[in-house]
């Protein structure tokens, strides 16, 4: 048995994107476990943690992704703006 | 009155159920040349040529013993892992229980198309590709979180108070997980045992992607016949038949907690 | 009951955390990696960041098969819901037919996905199957799976609603089983009919089941991929070509690991959606039946 990663076909732009969600869900664990937070209500319709906000946002962002590459063809610099104020706000005020 | 139309409802149902199965049973025991030449409701010249074939052909017949060695593998992998999961689950409130939940269930729900290309590369890198247990492996993917899923809904069953009593009497965690809680939610792991076995044997596309000839199931042994040329109808409908007769065994034997499993909705 | 706080239960997780890390979040970010790139060969790629998912969201069979998908899940969910409710409410409460009744609806559930296709084939072929022949000879109506498209949509569904619909029976019924008697001798001393009894004992008790029935049902006919495959191969035309029959087209047989990947990860994300709203679902009846 040989374990390589090569077959996988990393490039520096997934590699920075995979990263970014390991390390924010880590920085979230090791947050919640030193201080939990409770479930609250904000203006998403059912009850969430910061964890199921994280989710949330981030599942919306891909499908705004999809909206923007499939429909537009503006530069991605913007859509990465919008993205992470979206999911700023559902973290805040979700 | 109206129990009896009730009845008579049911058994057109049946009726209609059992037709299909009732058609490749009898196709099963006509050969190829007597399928296309005359069409008839039953056979008349009955002939257990084709079960035969299957019975002495190794390509055939290896088919067979190569899916019991990977559902079996992989029902005791899954059971293995979420016994203890399912457990934590039930009982303990900890950072990430309820999106951990959720994780591995959109794993029961995740298309298998969607892991059948990084799977066969993956499994190619590291070796496993064409052997019983990267099939076991694979099947892990959806039968785990199931496992898990159907567990903890026994394992919520079970009163608290059992645990306590024990870890007060001195009981170290394994030993009285082992000795007492197992025993206790014997129907859910037998349950659960077989919905693994059901939905790894009932599994195609990621088992035919992972094998070539050695640990090559029958459900792909038929698909391959399929797309041949020169069908032949018969040796197939008795490879069908036989593909039935290990989930009808495991029906009967788990035919009164089934309901059960279904009632709680987790399958 | 509340849940004792531990965080020492994620050793207890871990085993089935690592195995399950280890058969979904490689191959996801494999698939990542793949949607980027135009691979030749081991080693020989070129970085084209978007472009594959460009061409997929406007490849125009994928939305063709996504339709199709919503069409055929829409239909199984609408043939299959009252018709396993009916099968439910008629199968007997106690006595030796319950085990029979059982196991023989069950049956089909058992059956591995491409036999069930095998026995779809076999009973539909214009020549010799029973129903396929039996069309075309005893009733004179034209029939033939692999030359019509509408033939094939019939055959599809017939085989996913006998297929299916016992899941839906199985579940209904273990809904009724946990109606206390007392309601239906409440029932009987109002002298309800028994519609009445459905639409205000049996239907509102059945409701956690149903939701569970009809989230399976969509998730499972969603991800349909053997049956069809079997019987029709997609055809005839494209015309019972569905989501994952056309990813494993591209992925698998034209081996297109960037247009594959690209297609894998939208696939995914539509399936993710559903999933949680399963999930938000699911918590919601858990609730309901606690109280």
């Amino acid at each position: 048995m040989r374990l390589t990663f090569e077959w996988m076909e990393w490039t520096v732009p997934t590699a920075i994107f995979c990263g970014t969600i390991i390390l924010t869900v880590l920085a979230m664990s090791v947050w919640q476990t030193l201080a939990p937070s409770l479930e609250r209500r904000g203006f998403l319709p059912i009850p969430t943690t910061p964890g199921d906000r994280l989710f949330i946002g981030i599942l919306s962002s891909v499908y705004i992704f999809f909206a923007w590459i499939g429909l537009t063809h503006f530069a991605l610099w913007i859509l990465l703006i919008i993205v992470l104020c979206w999911i700023f706000v559902v973290m805040i005020w979700g | 009155m109206k129990g009896k139309k009730k009845t008579i409802g049911l058994v057109i149902y049946f009726i209609l159920l059992m037709m299909p199965i009732y058609w490749m049973l009898t196709m099963s025991l006509r050969s190829n040349a007597d399928i296309l030449a005359s069409f008839v409701l039953y056979p008349k010249n009955i002939t257990f040529m084709n079960y035969m074939k299957i019975f002495t052909d190794s390509s055939w017949y290896m088919g067979y013993v190569n899916a019991m060695i990977y559902v079996v593998m992989n029902t005791a992998i899954s059971l293995f892992v979420a016994l203890p999961a399912a457990y934590a689950f039930s009982r303990y409130q900890f950072v990430g229980d309820k999106q951990m939940f959720f994780w591995l269930l959109t794993n029961r729900m995740a298309p298998a198309a969607v892991f059948a290309l990084p799977f066969f590369q993956l499994y190619s890198t590291i070796g496993l590709m064409d052997t019983h247990f990267a099939v076991a492996l694979a099947h892990c993917l959806f039968n785990v979180p199931l496992a898990v899923w159907i567990l903890e809904g026994f394992m919520s069953g079970v009163p608290r108070e059992i645990d306590e009593t024990a870890f007060i009497d001195g009981y170290s965690f394994p030993r009285f997980f082992i000795t007492i809680f197992i025993p206790l939610i014997r129907a859910g792991v037998g349950v659960t045992a077989f919905f693994c076995f059901m939905f790894s044997w009932v599994e195609l596309l990621l088992a035919r992607t992972l094998t070539v000839t050695e640990a090559k199931p029958i459900s792909a042994i038929m698909t391959r016949t399929i797309s041949a040329t020169g069908l032949d109808f018969g040796l197939l409908a008795a490879a069908g038949i036989l593909t039935i007769v290990p989930g009808a065994l495991v029906i009967w034997f788990v035919r009164n907690h089934m309901a059960k499993g279904f009632a709680m909705g987790r399958v | 009951m509340e849940k004792w706080p531990n965080n020492k239960a994620w050793f207890l997780v871990l085993p089935a955390f690592v195995i399950v890390i280890f058969s979904a979040i490689i191959p996801l970010m494999t698939v990542i990696n793949y949607s980027v790139q135009d691979i030749f060969g081991p080693g020989q790629a070129v970085f084209v960041g978007t472009e594959w998912f460009r061409e997929m969201l406007g490849d125009y069979r994928l939305h063709d098969a996504l339709w199709r998908q919503f069409l055929f899940s829409g239909l199984v969910l609408l043939i299959e819901m009252p018709l396993g409710i009916l099968i439910a409410l008629a199968m007997p409460k106690k006595g030796w037919g319950v085990p029979v009744c059982l196991v023989t609806i069950a049956l089909p559930l058992l059956i591995p996905w491409n036999t069930i296709g095998t026995i779809w084939i076999i009973f539909t072929r214009p020549d010799i199957g029973l129903f396929g022949a039996g069309m075309n000879n005893l009733l004179g109506i034209p029939f033939d799976h692999t030359d019509n498209w509408l033939d094939a949509w019939i055959t599809v569904m017939l085989m996913e609603v006998w297929h299916w619909t016992p899941l839906v029976a199985l579940l209904g019924y273990a809904g009724l089983r946990a109606i206390p008697e007392v309601y239906y001798q409440a029932a009987r001393i109002d002298g309800a009919s028994a519609w009445a009894t459905f639409l205000y004992i049996q239907l509102p008790k059945m409701r956690g089941v149903l939701t569970i029935a009809f989230l399976l049902r969509f998730m499972d006919s969603f991800l349909i991929y053997a049956e069809p495959f079997v019987l029709t191969g997609g055809g005839p035309g494209n015309s019972t070509t569905f989501l994952s029959i056309y990813l494993v087209k591209i992925a698998l047989l034209q081996f297109d690991l960037g247009p594959g990947g690209a297609f894998s990860l939208i696939y995914f994300v539509i399936v993710l959606l559903f999933s949680f709203i399963f999930y938000q679902a699911l918590q919601r009846v858990g609730k309901g039946e606690k109280v």
